[in-house]
């Protein structure tokens, strides 16, 4: 039986399993390992052998300044008290009620790994294709499947700055990406792409866009293309009572409403169009979208292209043994205290990032959704809602047991080397590795070294 | 590139940003708060964090603010009244804490009637 203890009688410190190392994770290894009231001892137990989950996989390879982030991640990962458990998958390796044995708490942290499908005929058409499996392959995700430039013409389904990614780097020349991390052997798909415009489709208005007005800037800031926005749909908004952010995206659309005469790529904005069907035999040949105008006629029309990309919303992953919550694709909590489907709290099991409160927000906003959800776990270190148990098994243990190796923050180090190596011999800062035998290799190379 | 905190600020220094910057890079000054532009990742997070709608991507400045870009870069590069060097690029404010003075910008603003 394990006894309950006050806390000012502990002299072992909290153990803690966050499952995803991710920015969510990393933000809750950071609020666990600069408070002082309890002392702690934090696993960051991340599925992939390299950390940063979508700073790495995610943001977009010419964001660089943004990726910068990794560096403020990189002390969290090395400060005293925090561990990297790398390689360990919490469904196939270990389930989350053995992993749930091993520490006094488990956040999970794994936020929203999947896209929102648009429930259209056509969808699964060769050449139409997720935001996820775009994005992830252009920035190396070990599981991506190699994708082929080969339309001229593209679809982007959404409006958000996801989209904006994805239309960026569709239209880069590639002088432009060759300077970026992408994988050494990604890059020829996009010097041999074929595609001259991407249009961008929106359900709704220029006003009601989630774009955030810099990134959308610098659309046309990229070297020989030309953005347009259609005029009517431009004038006809009502700028009046538009929040900041709308305001200021209607004046950069505005500026893009005359036609450009250019030979390079282009891409073209397409609002109040609600994607009805996908066309094709055997592959996309057009995407068809009902377009209604507010107050206007709706009319159905097909945009001939060849490729197809949703870029609608992430969604967030069950973890067997864990609540989910599936219209929302979130864990259903409070504060990020896990609430099991009969109401009632579960105990040790908490939430944060993406898969507590939705695919929203900056990379930023996982820092204060991580402060909440460890207020509530001290909070509950306080009231003895959170027992300590002295004699846990060790999730490492645990593993070696099943053959199973994980690897550690060495292991990363060998990776980020081995990758600025590659990258300096092609006169770029990193060229990343994409393939899961060398990322293993790496990472587990540091342990037939004394260290 | 960078984002910037605008007059707004002044007198106000709400502190809500501090909470959401992931790099620590948003610094307390007497009256206002100022980004560090060298530290700051653009990742955009402090912006819908003020209340006062202070902070802006600085290509977004309205003209009035024009005069923000070069105030928030200053309070790192000048050395300010009652220091003996610039602050820099401490790579974090949390270890720097409240530094007692403005830029010029900031000390000439009026004061914010309560």
């Amino acid at each position: 039986m394990i006894s309950h203890v006050s806390s000012n009688q502990l002299a072992a410190p909290l153990r803690v399993g966050i499952v995803g190392a991710g920015p969510a994770g990393l933000f809750a290894a950071d609020a666990f390992l600069t408070q002082s009231e309890v002392p702690v001892e934090v696993d960051l137990i991340e599925r992939l052998p390299a950390p940063f989950g979508l700073v790495r996989y995610g943001v977009a390879p010419d964001h660089p300044t943004i990726k910068s982030v990794v560096s403020t991640f990189e002390a969290i990962l090395l400060s005293s008290g925090a561990r990297l458990v790398g390689g360990v998958d919490v469904g196939s390796s270990i389930g989350a009620g053995e992993l749930r044995e091993c520490y006094d708490v488990v956040v999970y942290a794994t936020g929203a790994a999947t896209d929102r499908r648009l429930g259209i005929d056509g969808e699964d058409l060769p050449g139409s294709v997720s935001a996820t499996e775009v994005v992830s392959w252009y920035n190396g995700h070990p599981d991506a499947l190699a994708q082929v430039l080969t339309a001229g013409s593209v679809a982007v389904i959404g409006a958000g700055n996801v989209a904006l990614d994805i239309a960026r780097l569709l239209v880069s020349p590639y002088d432009r990406l060759a300077q970026t991390d992408i994988p050494t052997a990604t890059l020829p798909a996009f010097a041999r792409s074929a595609v001259r415009d991407v249009q961008l489709i929106a359900r709704r208005g220029p006003a009601e866009a989630k774009f955030s007005t810099k990134e959308l800037r610098e659309l046309a800031l990229v070297d020989g293309v030309s953005v347009t926005a259609p005029a009517a749909d431009v004038a006809g908004v009502d700028a009046i009572g538009l929040d900041r952010r709308a305001a200021a995206n209607l004046r950069v659309f505005e500026s893009w409403t005359e036609p450009v005469a250019g030979r390079g790529r282009t891409v073209s904005f397409r609002f109040f169009e609600r994607p009805v069907a996908i066309h094709g035999e055997n592959r996309v040949t057009g995407l068809e979208v009902q377009r209604t105008r507010p107050g206007g006629q709706s009319e159905r029309l097909v945009r001939p292209v060849e490729m197809v990309v949703r870029a609608i919303g992430y969604r967030g992953v069950p973890i067997a043994g864990v609540p989910f919550e599936s219209s929302g694709g979130v864990v259903p909590n409070a504060a990020g205290r896990v609430v099991g489907l009969d109401g009632r709290l579960v105990a040790g099991v908490y939430v944060t990032g993406w898969l507590k409160r939705g695919p929203s927000g900056v990379i930023g906003t996982n820092k204060q959704c991580a402060h909440e959800t460890v207020a509530s776990i001290l909070t509950d270190c306080h009231t003895g809602a959170v027992v300590r148990a002295p004699d846990r098994p060790r999730l490492t243990d645990v593993l070696q047991r099943r053959r199973l190796a994980a690897s550690d923050a060495r292991g990363w180090r060998a990776i980020d080397e081995e990758e600025r190596r590659r990258g300096a011999a092609e006169g770029r800062g990193r060229s990343k590795i994409s393939d899961w035998a060398t990322l293993r290799e790496l990472a587990h190379r540091t342990e037939l070294q004394p260290t | 590139m960078t984002y910037v905190i605008a007059e707004p600020c002044v007198d106000v220094k709400d502190r809500s940003c501090i909470e959401q910057c992931p790099v620590d890079c948003i610094y307390e000054g007497g009256r206002a708060l100022y980004i560090n532009p060298d530290e700051c990742i653009e990742c955009g997070a402090c912006e819908p964090a003020c209340p006062m709608e202070a902070i802006y991507y600085d290509a977004d400045l309205p003209e009035e603010y024009a005069g923000a870009t070069a105030s928030n870069r200053e309070f790192f590069t000048i050395t300010l009244a009652g220091r003996s060097a610039a602050l820099g690029n401490p790579g974090g404010a949390k270890r720097v804490g409240v530094v007692d003075a403005d830029t010029a910008v900031v000390t000439a603003a009026p004061v914010r009637a309560e």
